[in-house]
């Protein structure tokens, strides 16, 4: 059984479709990018998988006893204020809230976890820090630190990379493509910079408003979809020069 | 030292001192999550609906039940403005705006068709410290405590509900019962803070302490902290002050806060200065 099964599914705002046709599996340990233009429903897609948004038509089924509090999450913008007042360690460990459920405060596995992510993605020396002092790859690093904190089956990615500087687009894509392959965590990533999609991910999914294709990143690169938009030099962020 | 003496001699002023700390202290901790969640309206709102309610209680001769009344009056309230700022048809803070003149005119028009605009309406408005009786100050005491408990209990849902929302919720939070929880608590605060502070007054308790120590603090943690220390010693030095000087309770109190808001901005400049 997939980890995530989505048959017929179409999502809209308002009654008017964004996007339909999806007919895709992600099974435990994929690394799926979701490419395509800005405005072909990525990121609506993703609030389908989150629950934060139901199809208007078509399921998507959750398998493998993945639970919806077992998601970790890094948005294209964050909901947080610029200026919230928070430290790096208060927003990677609020990641943990519902492995602890209704208990109270945070349990010293809670915290030693919350740390152990901050280690993995280099931002451990910043933890006493104010979050809206970092850089924008810092910033980055740090919520992908929380969303690590909440799941060790799935994380879901939008647009990780965009506003961060070529160095540090690499370096994350590294760090994703690291943690993808040493814990097997499943990785859903959006992604408007194909060539480094191909490169990384095992798996694509191309959306235009629909699914145009769907299958291994190897696959992709022979199809003439996937040839036009290769071509059309689909890294807008100029971060694979 | 005299002044503090005398003041304690009295006991409706141990009681209003008692029910001020521990309403400040309910309103600095709310206030934090209130102000950074720009739902700093809804406090200025239920202060409104509070008015309305309690003038009306006493209109028909209910002066008696007026915290008991105005409670579940206030509480729908304030799921109903928190409902409201959130729609994203009409524009949330303009609704509770409307909202909050609305409650303040029907207060207004019950007043004058019935005991005309008193000294009780004036309490009302601006607050007053006579008016806490031995069976609020029990009610009031009860209530601050749930408040602080259920603050401290769900202090890290609240944390994540107040920093990223979208965040919360999908990774599986329930995040309306947790903004309900911040609604029904506010709700409790402003009742119990009314009476002294004023229905005008009362929101800036909630309000100005958080706008604070937001300016000088990192963390989220220690906003809270700081934000309880403010509120706290501010009711202290404006009550006393209030006491010795013959002022309304409710006005020195927020004047006091209003002090300590500049002073801090000024430190917060100068830091700010310093860096650049
Ligand atoms: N909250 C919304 N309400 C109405 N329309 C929306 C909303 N969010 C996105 N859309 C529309 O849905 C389409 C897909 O948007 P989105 O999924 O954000 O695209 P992408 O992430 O691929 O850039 C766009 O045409 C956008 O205008
Ligand atoms: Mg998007």
């Amino acid at each position: 059984m997939a980890l995530i099964t989505c048959r017929d599914a179409s999502f809209a705002y308002e009654g008017r479709t964004v996007v339909d046709g999806l007919n895709f599996e992600v099974q435990t340990g994929d690394y799926l990018c979701i490419v395509g233009e800005n405005g072909s429903g990525k990121t609506t897609l993703m609030k389908g998988l989150l629950g934060l948004m139901q199809p208007k038509s078509g399921t998507i089924e959750t398998g493998d006893g993945l639970l919806p509090t077992e998601i970790g999450y890094l948005p294209q913008q964050t909901s947080a204020q610029k200026d919230f007042p928070a430290s790096v360690f208060e927003v990677v460990i609020s990641g943990r809230l519902n492995s602890r459920g209704i208990l109270p405060f945070y349990s010293r596995l809670d915290r030693q976890i919350a740390l152990d992510n901050m280690e993995r993605l280099g931002v451990l020396h910043l933890r006493q820090k104010s979050f809206r002092e970092l850089s924008g790859g810092q910033q980055q690093r740090v919520l992908l630190s929380r969303a690590l904190c909440a799941t060790h089956k799935m994380l879901l990615l939008d647009e990780p990379v965009s506003g961060l500087d070529p160095l540090a687009t690499i370096e994350l894509y590294r760090v994703i493509k690291s943690l993808s392959e040493e814990t097997g965590i499943t990785i859903i990533m959006i992604s408007h910079d194909v060539r480094s999609a191909v490169e990384y991910a095992s798996q694509i999914l191309h959306l235009q408003n629909r699914q145009v294709f769907f299958g291994p990143a190897a696959e992709y690169v022979q199809t003439d979809v996937g040839k036009r938009f290769l071509g059309e030099g689909g890294a807008p962020n100029g971060s694979s020069s | 030292m005299d002044l503090l003496l005398e003041m304690f001699s009295f006991t409706f002023m141990i009681r209003a001192v008692v029910v001020g700390l521990l309403v400040s202290l309910c309103a600095s901790l709310l206030g934090v999550s209130l102000v950074l969640k720009r739902y700093a309206m809804i406090g200025t709102g239920l202060g409104n609906v509070g008015f309305a309610s309690m003038v009306s209680a006493t209109a028909f001769g209910l002066s008696h039940l007026a915290l008991a009344i105005s409670m579940p009056v206030v509480v729908v309230a304030a799921f109903l403005l928190l409902r409201v700022s959130e729609s994203s048809k009409i524009k949330g803070d303009s609704a509770v705006a409307l909202i909050s003149a609305s409650s303040l005119a029907v207060g207004v028009i019950i007043v004058s068709q019935t005991t005309g605009l008193t000294l009780h309406v004036c309490s009302a408005m601006f607050g007053s410290i006579l008016a806490m009786t031995q069976a609020d100050l029990q009610l009031s005491v009860g209530l601050s405590i749930v408040v602080l408990v259920l603050f401290v209990l769900f202090y890290k849902q609240l944390f994540a509900v107040t920093y990223d929302e979208n965040f919360a919720k999908a990774t599986g939070t329930r995040i309306q019962v947790y903004k309900s929880l911040l609604a029904i608590l506010t709700a409790v605060t402003v009742v119990l803070g009314m009476r002294m502070m004023g229905a005008l007054l009362i929101s800036s308790l909630i309000i100005f302490p958080a706008l604070s120590a937001i300016r000088v603090c990192k963390s989220f943690l220690s906003v809270v902290i700081t934000s309880a220390v403010i509120s706290v010693a501010c009711f202290f030095v404006g009550i006393v002050l209030s006491f010795g000087y013959d002022l309304p309770t409710g006005a020195s109190v927020v004047g006091i806060n209003l002090v300590v808001f500049l002073l801090l901005s000024g430190v917060n400049l100068l830091r700010q200065g310093g860096k650049i």
